[in-house]
């Protein structure tokens, strides 16, 4: 049935589907209970569930991820809530030294099918630590995926596939996209949970991104078409893995590639994209990858972060530079 | 002491909670005591001679001799193969071992209490739990072989792999906890850790949420008095099992070189567990007699004499004492003993010499389990690599 929603309400009907059909599946975190959450992503979720499947925990983060892998020895697959961004770390142990290794470390014995939801980035006027995008700090580890969609149909069945998945899944969800709409059709066949999705089709320069920033580009793209350039949009949807192959397809019809993301350049996606791009599409290239996000500073007070964050401008300023080679 | 089933469905969350229920003194108190205060629990006195103790005679009342024997023979057997892993380190087969000299009654006491369908999560030196639980010893060797970094499917005898991050497993016993309280099944969770692991804030952790869901979980501290070169007294103000109390759950100090007491009293917490009671806190007051690994020196940081003090109150020592004594054991049986103590660590010593190093490709190999491009790409890349080597000295 399709349905035109917010991506916020498409993320609490998916959850609410993966509650009604697999007794297994747990939501958890602070404040998800009652409340329904900070953003209301799993309202009325513990009132049609019980408390015993919609678990508002103790304010401690290292020990929700901690009990989630427990839950998950037990036979459980626990939909974790993180409330923001700049609250994760807590837990960044448990993340990384327990639920990316154990199935390794059990030689494929143990399964942890743990999905961390953790709303993230800025352009909300936020104070500090809410507004950050701590994605590639979770995919530069092993043993952990890391998604994030950029519309409700994409929030809807990714987190279906994230929930069947027997691997921890890192879900960022784009906050400030929570209330955007758009059609979901829940009786669709989704794609494969980590291929990028071609989001508008362009020959002189392809911009990937993801989370939040798809909207910009879509932007971008809009802009730039009204100065007679033609440029390709690339939707990663998945972070680890990376579909390096559907960006060099589209890299190697445009021959340009500017890379978007919130979080900062260095170090970010972005690089890891730069180089392996460069590496596969080194003699089609007409110019250098480019990349725009955040610099390496603290993220800013919320009255300067529209310096910060990548916006039409600043896009298209590096869309112009790809251009000019 | 016996469980009061009539309050057996709500936690009992304090101190004086219990006292009322029974009349017996309490081993959780108020008042802080310096860590050292030997306030523990024991019902065989280092020279071997029982000693009656009314809350908790209860649990080993019906022991058999053939049961006694059979702490013996784990403890003996547990002492024997950590003393062969020790040399198979120092003649360079096994990169690490972490010894659990001294800590055998701790470990063969709690792990002989645990039902067959509880779970363990243990640290990295639970070698005698892992015994009672039914691990072929030299299943243990390999992540210190250095040939897989686990290795044994947990779920066979319901004993988790090996955790070295301190503390982190504490959490995921909590969790299994609630999963069992979930699925309404009556088993039990049992999470060991060390006197240097409380001061994690994963363990704190545990301890509320344990507290907070009423978990069936119990917390087996071995305070051995040092966290590698750090003695007790520089994680903590208070003698540990009192942790508990500022969680909401009993927490029991125990003498840990006594096997018995271990046993009673780790039964004792398990049946609170099964009985909707909630966690508790055992801190079994024992020794580390070897080095921390054998990477370790201690004769940096402790004196000897120390030891030697220790060395009075050993754990298998007191319970040979107590089976000479009682008759329950003649020589035959301690020489029988002995020669089966000697194919233990011959069958071991052969089994890790021939442990095979992995297949190369084992790096790429579950580190995922729905897979991952990534690692199918570099796997391949690896593959290409190695071969081109193969190629070239082929074609020669």
């Amino acid at each position: 049935m399709a349905e035109k929603m917010a991506l916020a309400k498409a993320i609490n009907e998916s959850l609410r589907k993966a509650l009604e059909s697999d007794p297994k599946v747990l939501v958890m975190g602070e404040d998800v209970g009652k409340l329904g959450g900070v953003f209301r992503v799993t309202d009325g979720l513990q009132k049609d569930f019980g408390e015993s499947r919609v678990i508002d925990t103790p304010l401690a983060e290292s020990g929700i991820v901690g009990t989630a892998i427990g839950l998950a020895l037990r036979g459980y697959r626990p939909v974790v809530e993180i409330q923001f961004d700049g609250f994760v770390f807590p837990a960044y142990d448990q993340i990384v030294t327990q639920l990316a290794k154990m199935h390794a470390r059990s030689l494929g014995k143990v399964k942890l099918p743990v999905v961390i939801r953790i709303p993230y980035g800025g352009g909300i006027g936020a104070v500090e630590h809410h507004s950050e995008s701590p994605e590639a700090l979770f995919a530069h580890v092993a043993g952990l995926k890391v998604v994030s969609p950029s519309n409700a149909s994409d929030a809807y069945w990714m987190m279906q596939q994230a929930i069947q998945s027997d691997d921890p899944v890192i879900y960022f969800e784009p906050k400030r996209r929570y209330w955007d709409k758009a059609e979901v059709n829940t009786e669709a066949i989704p794609g494969p949970l980590h291929k990028a999705r071609v989001v508008r089709e362009g020959t002189d320069l392809t911009l990937v991104a993801y989370g939040p920033m798809v909207k910009l580009c879509q932007e971008v793209a809009a802009a730039a078409a009204e100065e007679g350039k033609s440029l390709e949009i690339l939707d990663l949807r998945s972070v680890s893995p990376l579909d390096f192959d559907a960006i060099q397809t589209s890299v190697e019809k445009t021959r340009r590639l500017v890379v978007v993301h919130e979080a900062p350049v260095f170090f970010g996606s972005g690089a890891e994209i730069a180089a392996r791009i460069t590496e596969r599409c080194f003699y089609h290239l007409e110019a250098p990858v480019l990349r725009v996000g955040g610099y390496h500073a603290p993220y800013p007070p919320a009255r300067l972060e529209e310096e910060y964050l990548p916006d039409l401008d600043r896009v298209l300023d590096a869309v112009d530079r790809a251009l000019a080679y | 002491m016996t469980v009061d089933s009539s309050a057996a469905s709500k936690p009992r969350r304090s101190a004086a909670g219990k006292a009322g229920t029974t009349g017996t003194k309490r081993t959780t108190r108020t008042a802080a005591k310096k860590s050292t205060d030997p306030e523990l629990v024991q019902l065989l006195t280092p020279e071997g001679k029982r000693v009656k103790n009314a809350e908790y005679d209860a649990y080993v009342a019906g022991i058999t001799p053939d049961e006694l024997r059979g702490l013996y023979r784990d403890m003996v057997l547990t002492r024997r193969f950590d003393a062969e892993a020790t040399s198979l380190q120092r003649q360079g087969e096994l990169g690490l071992w972490a010894s659990l000299l001294g800590q055998e009654a701790a470990q063969i006491g709690s792990g002989r209490a645990t039902r067959e369908d509880d779970y363990v999560f243990p640290t990295y030196r639970e070698h005698g739990v892992a015994w009672c639980r039914g691990v072929d010893p030299t299943n243990l060797l390999g992540m210190f072989r250095g040939v897989n970094n686990g290795g044994w499917d947990p779920n066979s005898n319901n004993f988790h792999l090996y955790t070295i991050v301190i503390g982190s497993q504490a959490l995921h016993a909590t969790g299994y906890a609630m999963g069992i309280t979930k699925d309404g099944a009556d088993s039990a969770v049992i999470a060991y850790f060390g006197d240097g692991a409380s001061s994690q804030g994963d363990v704190s952790e545990a301890f509320n949420f344990s507290a907070v869901y009423n978990a069936p979980v119990v917390f087996f501290c071995q305070n051995n008095q040092w966290a590698i070169s750090e003695p007790t007294e520089k994680q903590t103000r208070v003698p540990l099992y009192q942790r508990a109390q500022g969680f909401g759950f009993p927490g029991v100090r125990v003498d840990g070189n006594d096997v018995l007491a271990c046993l009673a009293v780790t039964k004792w917490a398990l049946e609170r567990a099964r009985a909707g009671e909630g966690p508790t806190l055992i801190e079994a007051y024992t020794y580390r007699m070897g080095a921390h690994t054998t990477s370790d020196d201690p004769t940096r940081y402790r004196h000897d004499d120390e030891r030697a003090a220790w060395e009075a109150k050993d754990p298998i020592l007191r319970l040979r004492r107590f089976l000479e004594s009682a008759n329950h054991a003649d020589e035959g049986f301690f020489a029988e003993l002995e020669a089966e103590s000697e194919a233990l660590g011959k069958r071991v010593r052969e089994v890790v010499r021939a442990m095979p190093d992995p297949d190369d490709f084992a790096i790429f190999e579950n580190a995922y389990a729905d897979g991952h491009a990534l690692v199918d790409e570099e796997r391949a890349q690896f593959a290409a690599y190695q071969a081109s080597f193969a190629d070239a000295e082929g074609g020669k």
